[in-house]
């Protein structure tokens, strides 16, 4: 057991946990942060990622010592900072995934969130297949990633000004709706 | 119970205000934003924590089990085995023959034996090690053929047909006659390989028993009803003393729809400790409770006319259900009753055999029973096709069943949008232009398939409804509906929230609805055989209905005017003749609760009688049935083997889409599955039973950079009973990944497989014999 010194969303907190405990058992068991989810506990799901020093990591794999005088962000952290910034509800990229139907069970997206939110810091318009890459280590079961590829699309577009891609389903949808006489 | 009249496919006031657009989810804030709480979010005071003892052999009889060790392990509050759980349950009420904890015998590697509460995960662990087990081992049943033919010893003890689970031979028509008549017959073997869930959370369930006796279990189920249910059963407690609540769920697809070990066990520590218990299970024990997709080992022969008209389809499947029947039962049937759309055949016989083998036991995935015998009949229909040198998609549009239609095997087929699937694919896939004249390598490949949106069968026979709901309606504004409903991802919670928002002409935001709670919520059967859009929608409309008569009534009476004049819409009530004249829903609300008392009501949904007339004749029957339509185009490297599927169109008839951006949703990530399965994903043991990778990296489940582009293309044919017209999404779109797949590489390189998954070994070895088979082949 000893004594650790974390800096976790923005707070300074001291918290006793045993020697070898990992950092997502230190966020999940002693500061009720359960938000990082473990999918696998063994570095292969990525649902327990979280940003160290802006950059993401697996906090599974991760000791909590080893974690100590870092920034560590949560996905909890995301809408307090979104608003201290000056912001209001979500960070834009949480709301772009509610508004993309990016969520389904919802379990690995605190991580791909956060590996999503990593992206965009360090590339303000990156493509589909920097976006593909940059996700790559946090694996969905539910969407095919499509709507999540998606939700971080219109994040971008929406910093940039400009109008999203259409998804596939809209324009035939439309038409054939219009064709039987529904708006 | 007789049918409740069909809810038709209009919206209340002529134009639809929630339904049919692409709304957010109730829940998709919280989940953004890591407030939704799964189960193993739960942390109760005191709560103790436990692990299970699983077998190390495939096939033994326990001689001896001594906890006194691990009893006598500072911080152990408890040992459990089978002894104190003696009872057996399963879902299927005929096949129950699982136990929380092995009582005599245990039947695969994994297997649970007993199980620990204690003060942390790391006494627990370290409990485990101090039980002593002695065993005797006995033969292990690791290949299906040998389990056919050999029943000594039984994998199950006194089951009376030996080690075979559950065999089914149908038939419909004169198979034998219309085969000999044919022009052509096709033949071939088929085989899938097993494959499972991996939802990325793993099952969890927390259990804790009040002073007053009463269980209350929150478990990552998804179906909550009969989890109560079988604990009602082997905790001999009345049904009416458990509470069992599903927290959000981290993914199923089928893999959760079992009463699993867990639940049980953790009650029973609980009531024995007077402590709350959780239990989270390892990836690796997920992997071991499997419940996955069966093994099958398919012959196909299929009789054509010369203008390609399915004249008779004869199958024989082998199947290979692992250690206990779970909804064994079940797929036996579905592997060949599913198959008789969306083509019209003549005649039809499958005879299909479930034995068990000593292997973590099968169950449902998503497309239980049918991805694999659908496989297998597309991959023949495009062998077809090749024969008599037509269009593939040209073939399956002559043998399209049409709507409003009775099967060969007697099922009611309602509204059915398949050919308008085919169009949508064709189209966006360029086919015509494209397919056969994409170079050397590159191919495209088609397939169809039908599902079931529900089934008229429910796992207990009884009368009552199959889904129940109340809705509370408060002065507020606020209105409540309560569901037993699972929402497992899919969004049924938000379906509910826009059928209600729909029919009482509310805002969004001021329905709330709470799900999955035996002590809350009306019985729901859960979600499993995409039964929740039908049923759960139509019994949502059912009350709203109820609901809505009142408000308007109290409004006319108000009013003073014709009832067909009020309009509710939006949050607002107003009167079509004077548009002056609208307030709030609230202060419709008050005037409707003013009058006739608090505000609630409740509504249900059941089946029709669907079915053929003969044993087994209900089981894949059901309300109406949802079709499917791909192209998958791939590359196919000829020399590494290694196929790359580039992109899959995927039209599908979901009768209505309540809201096409989930439908879509739903349509991705069943092709991403059904790619995953013909790609990568391998569930697989090795000789002496024993999982070959039970982890996220080896069990191959495909990243983003693995995953084709996918393109959703939504066909809404409006089925005159779903509500306003819905059918499912979650299921059908994961069956013609695979056999389009098959067919695309068989037009990249002319090379047919037959045997899942696609490994670059089995490529090169196509490739290999192709050449042998045609020396002269430039090359």
């Amino acid at each position: 057991m000893r004594v650790l010194h974390l800096k976790v969303n923005g707070d300074d907190l001291e918290v006793a946990a045993p020697d070898h405990w990992t950092l997502l058992e230190v966020l999940r068991y002693r500061l009720g942060l359960t938000g990082s989810k473990q999918g696998c506990d063994k570095g292969d799901c990525g649902a327990c990622t979280v940003l160290l020093e802006g950059k993401p990591v697996l906090a599974c794999m991760t000791l909590a010592g080893n974690a100590q005088g870092r920034a560590i962000t949560t996905i909890e952290g995301l809408m307090p900072a979104h608003i201290a910034r000056g912001g209001s509800g979500p960070d834009p990229i949480q709301a772009a995934f509610d508004r993309c139907g990016a969520l389904q069970c919802g379990f690995c997206q605190p991580g791909m969130i956060l590996s999503a939110r990593a992206l965009l810091d360090r590339n303000q318009a990156p493509t589909r297949a920097q976006i593909r890459e940059a996700l790559s280590g946090n694996l969905c079961r539910c969407t095919g990633y499509t709507q999540i590829f998606e939700a971080v699309e219109l994040a971008v577009a929406e910093s940039l000004g400009v109008a999203p891609a259409p998804r596939a389903w809209e324009a035939p949808l439309a038409e054939s709706r219009a064709a039987r006489g529904e708006s | 119970m007789a049918a409740r009249d069909p809810h038709g496919v209009g919206a209340p006031w002529g134009a639809f205000h929630v339904v049919g657009k692409p709304n957010r989810k109730v829940d998709g804030l919280a989940k953004a934003t890591g407030t939704a709480v799964y189960a193993d979010d739960i942390a109760l005071p005191g709560m103790l924590h436990a692990k299970t003892l699983r077998s190390p052999h495939a096939h033994a009889r326990i001689l001896s089990i001594d906890a006194s060790q691990a009893l006598a392990l500072p911080g152990v509050h408890a040992v459990i085995s089978g002894r104190d759980l003696p009872i057996k349950y399963g879902v299927i009420p005929w096949t129950q023959d699982e136990n929380a904890l092995a009582l005599d015998k245990v039947r695969f590697i994994g297997d649970p034996v007993a199980a620990v509460a204690a003060i942390d995960e790391d006494t627990a662990n370290a409990a485990l090690k101090l039980i002593r087990v002695e065993y005797e081992r006995l033969h292990a049943y690791l290949d299906p053929r040998e389990a056919l033919e050999r029943h000594d010893p039984a994998i199950h003890e006194g089951h009376k047909t030996g080690n075979i689970s559950k065999h089914v031979e149908l038939a419909f028509g004169d198979v034998d006659a219309e085969l000999a008549a044919a022009q052509l017959v096709v033949e071939g073997d088929y085989s899938f390989h097993g494959t499972t869930h991996a939802p990325i959370e793993p099952h969890c369930a927390v259990a804790q028993v009040g002073a007053d006796g009463l269980l209350t279990l929150w478990s990552s189920t998804q179906i909550t009803h009969y989890v109560q249910r079988a604990l009602s059963r082997v905790l001999e407690l009345p049904a009416q003393r458990i509470r069992v609540v599903q927290p959000c769920l981290g993914g199923a697809f089928g893999g959760k729809s079992d009463p699993f070990s867990l639940e049980f066990t953790v009650s029973k520590l609980a009531m024995l400790t007077g402590r709350p218990v959780k239990m989270l299970w390892t990836r690796e024990e997920v992997f071991y409770a499997h419940r996955g997709r069966h093994p099958m080992q398919m012959h196909y022969k299929t009789g054509v006319s010369r203008e390609g008209r399915i004249s008779a389809v004869d199958a024989k499947i082998l199947i290979d259900g692992g250690s206990y029947s779970s909804f064994g039962l079940v797929t036996t049937y579905y592997a060949g009753q599913l198959l008789t759309g969306p083509y019209d055949f003549k005649s039809y016989r499958f005879d299909s055999t479930r034995v068990f083998t000593n292997k973590p036991p099968c169950g449902p995935k998503r497309g239980h029973g049918s991805v694999q015998p659908r496989f297998a009949f597309e991959v023949q229909l495009d062998e077809i096709a090749e024969q008599l040198a037509l269009d593939p998609i040209e073939l399956r549009r002559r043998n399209f069943q049409g709507s409003h239609v009775r099967t060969v095997n007697g099922q009611r087929v309602t509204s059915n949008g398949f050919l308008q699937c085919l169009d949508e694919v064709s189209r966006a896939s360029r086919w015509s232009e494209r397919r056969g004249k994409l170079g050397r390598g590159r191919g495209l490949g088609v397939a169809g398939s039908m599902y079931i949106s529900g089934t008229n069968y429910p796992v207990y026979p009884n009368p009552m409804p199959q889904a129940g709901i109340q809705i509370a309606l408060e002065r507020s504004g606020r209105c409540t509906v309560f569901t037993g409903g699972n929402d497992i991802g899919q969004g049924s919670n938000s379906m509910v929230a826009y059928v209600v928002a729909e029919e009482l002409g509310l805002a969004l935001d001021q329905v709330r609805v709470v799900a999955a709670d035996t002590d809350l919520c009306p019985v729901d059967l859960g979600a499993y055989s995409s039964r929740v859009t039908f049923m759960v929608g139509n019994a949502a409309i059912d009350a709203a209905r109820k609901l809505r008569a009142q408000l308007v009534e109290a409004l006319a009476l108000e009013w003073k005017i014709e009832p067909g004049r009020v309009h509710l819409a939006e949050g607002r009530a107003s009167d079509s003749g004077d548009p002056a004249r609208s307030i709030s829903s609230a202060e419709a609300i008050q005037i409707a609760e003013a009058r006739f008392d608090t505000l609630g009501s409740t509504g249900s949904y059941n089946t029709p009688q669907l079915g053929g007339d003969y044993r087994g004749g209900t089981i894949g029957a059901s309300p109406a049935y949802s079709f499917t339509a791909h192209v998958a185009e791939v590359e196919v490297d000829e020399q590494t083997g290694r196929i790359r599927v580039e992109r899959v169109w995927i039209a599908h008839d979901c009768g209505r889409a309540l809201n096409p951006m989930i439908v879509a949703g739903q349509m991705e990530g069943s092709a991403y599955m059904g790619v995953a399965e013909a790609l990568l994903e391998h569930h697989t043991l090795n000789r002496f039973g024993l999982h070959a990778g039970p982890n996220l990296l080896d069990y191959r489940i495909p990243t983003s950079v693995d995953t084709p582009e996918l393109a959703a293309l939504i066909v809404e044919s409006l089925d005159p009973e779903g509500p306003y017209g819905a059918k499912e999404a979650g299921e059908g779109p994961l069956h013609p990944s695979l056999p389009a797949i098959a067919n695309a590489v068989f037009d990249a390189c002319g090379i047919r497989l037959r045997e899942l998954p696609f490994t670059p070994g089995k490529v090169l070895a196509a490739l290999r014999a192709r050449k042998a088979a045609a020396p002269q082949e430039a090359r």
